[in-house]
């Protein structure tokens, strides 16, 4: 579909919703998206699990919904040494394929710990990535809320922060990301794959979220550091099925099943003659997106795995000269929390003793 | 679409095809039960929460409430009404009136559709069921009775 042609049908498909006219419209192909979703106001929609909760509760109020569902970007698949798990792959699927169980079980694991079996059937890779915040401020009409709009303050900074940030808050927004399945690709150097309206372009997970720390121009009420119309088309994994023989996943909650991550950890070790060569170890729940452990893993090469490792390994987390948790009023109990979560998640991968 | 801006839309509905015209920000559950008048399927939440509004969608169960209507042109839903009737009720039907897996019954439709796909994905045990069954609530508390009334069909 041209441009023009598409104008003319997303104008006919119009209906006026209040004030503001909803358009719907449906993209015929990936570049045919992008040219859609570059238009001021457009947003996509695949699954929809969590957009129509973000447009009931008035957190967005796009003016064209343009439905990428249909495009041919779900397939899963082992092929150049790595993963690819096209945008569109439901996390059903993703969860039920043979392939990425046995190669990728940290991934099977996350999305198994996500959501719940209807929201799985709907919800695709790419949206489970972009989904946001769980923030009760966020998803809340007439709180302060940054991210929700611009210069309203940040009711949770000094309010209900049970919830909220541990790692790479900031006076702006302590706003968490609620994905499990991205803190899994996070722990294995995950990249997404983006089309735009100049081309593709490959860029690691944790730099498709815009943070404080990584982003120059940051303003909270963007999540991300795609462009005005830039798709993801897919999730590349290379080289990480080394990690499959130990690494696990380990979602913390206040209910053991269909609820969102107090803290997780998604860890990964390879051992060489019994001493940890290489870990992975990737934090859920505690910051704007989900956050590698650095110190944390650098602390545990070149030691046998044991508890009393793992332990003074956690210990870092809170340590303000490695990784440097910053707790609010209300979830100072997340260190703790944290802390046990990663030596409880190394025992499972290296062994107790 | 329609003249009137609406978006044309066909499907199958419990084994009847339908074309009918949607709004863009309408859910399947709105289509459902405004426009087509099948209220077995119940609005709880309305949020995702609940799961009251599962139904079928090519076979696989969903929440109607947070699934756009118009994304599901072509494909093939089921309700409750699509399951049983009076006269010959759905196997898990049946389990749920044995086991006394309702009070209040607004959950049940969602309960039932959910059970029906969770039955295909072949849950091995009890624990399965449980979790399996975790994205519909029942606020009256039957889900002992519920878990057994599945696990009663799978034959565990």
């Amino acid at each position: 579909m041209s441009e023009a042609a598409s104008e003319a049908t997303s104008e006919a498909m119009s209906r006026p919703i209040g004030e503001s006219r909803l358009q719907y419209v449906r993209a015929v192909d990936a570049a045919d998206a992008v040219a859609l979703g570059s238009r001021t106001g457009a947003t996509f929609v695949a699954g929809g699990t969590d957009l129509i909760q973000l447009l009931k509760s008035g957190a967005i109020a796009p003016s064209a919904l343009i439905d990428i569902s249909r495009l041919p970007l779900n397939d899963i698949a082992l092929k150049d040494g790595g993963l690819h798990l096209g945008a569109l792959a439901r996390l059903s699927d993703v969860a039920a394929n043979c392939d990425v169980a046995r190669s990728h079980p940290l991934i099977t694991q996350a999305i198994e710990a996500s959501a719940c079996g209807q929201v799985r059937n709907m919800a695709t890779v790419g949206g489970n990535l972009l989904q946001r915040t769980r923030c009760v401020y966020f998803r809340t009409e007439g709180v302060a809320c940054n991210k929700r709009k611009a210069g309203s303050g940040c009711g949770a900074l000094a309010g209900e922060n049970r919830q909220a940030a541990l790692f790479g808050g900031n006076p702006l927004c302590v706003a968490t990301h609620p994905s499990d399945l991205a803190v899994a690709l996070v722990a294995l150097d995950a990249e997404v794959e983006i089309l735009g309206r100049t081309g593709s372009r490959r860029i690691v997970l944790t730099a498709l979220y815009s943070t404080a720390d990584n982003t120059s121009h940051y303003t909270p009420e963007q999540d991300t550091t795609l462009a005005s119309g830039e798709l993801i088309t897919a999730v590349r994994i290379a080289n990480a099925e080394r990690f499959a023989a130990h690494s696990t996943y380990l979602k913390v909650r206040d209910r053991a099943s269909f609820e969102f991550a107090v803290v997780s950890i998604a860890a990964a070790l390879r051992l060489h003659d019994g001493v940890i060569v290489e870990a992975r170890l990737a934090a859920g729940g505690v910051a704007a997106r989900p956050w590698r452990l650095r110190h944390t893993e650098a602390a545990l090469l070149g030691h046998a795995p044991s508890t009393p490792v793992f332990t003074q390994a956690a210990q870092l987390v809170a340590e303000g000269a490695t990784e440097g948790a910053q707790p609010l009023t209300n979830n100072r109990f997340k260190i703790a929390l944290l802390r046990n979560a990663i030596v409880r998640a190394l025992e499972t991968v290296g062994g107790q003793s | 679409m329609a003249d009137d801006g609406r978006i044309a839309l066909s499907f199958i509905l419990n084994g009847t095809a339908q074309t009918v015209h949607v709004a863009p920000c309408d859910t399947l559950l709105d289509l459902i039960r405004d426009q087509l008048g099948l209220m077995g399927t119940k609005k709880g939440c309305d949020m995702g929460a609940c799961g009251a509004c599962t139904v079928l969608a090519d076979g696989r169960r969903i929440k109607a409430c947070l699934a756009l209507a118009a994304s599901y042109d072509g494909q093939l839903i089921t309700t409750i009404e699509g399951i049983g009737t009076a006269e010959q009720l759905h196997p898990l039907q049946t389990a749920f009136i044995r086991h006394d897996a309702l009070q209040c019954g607004y959950c049940t439709p969602g309960q039932i559709l959910s059970g029906i796909a969770l039955l295909s994905e072949l849950p091995k045990d009890h624990q399965a069921i449980r979790e399996g069954m975790s994205g519909n609530l029942c606020r009256c508390g039957a889900y002992p009775n519920i878990v057994a009334a599945i696990a009663e069909v799978a034959g565990l």
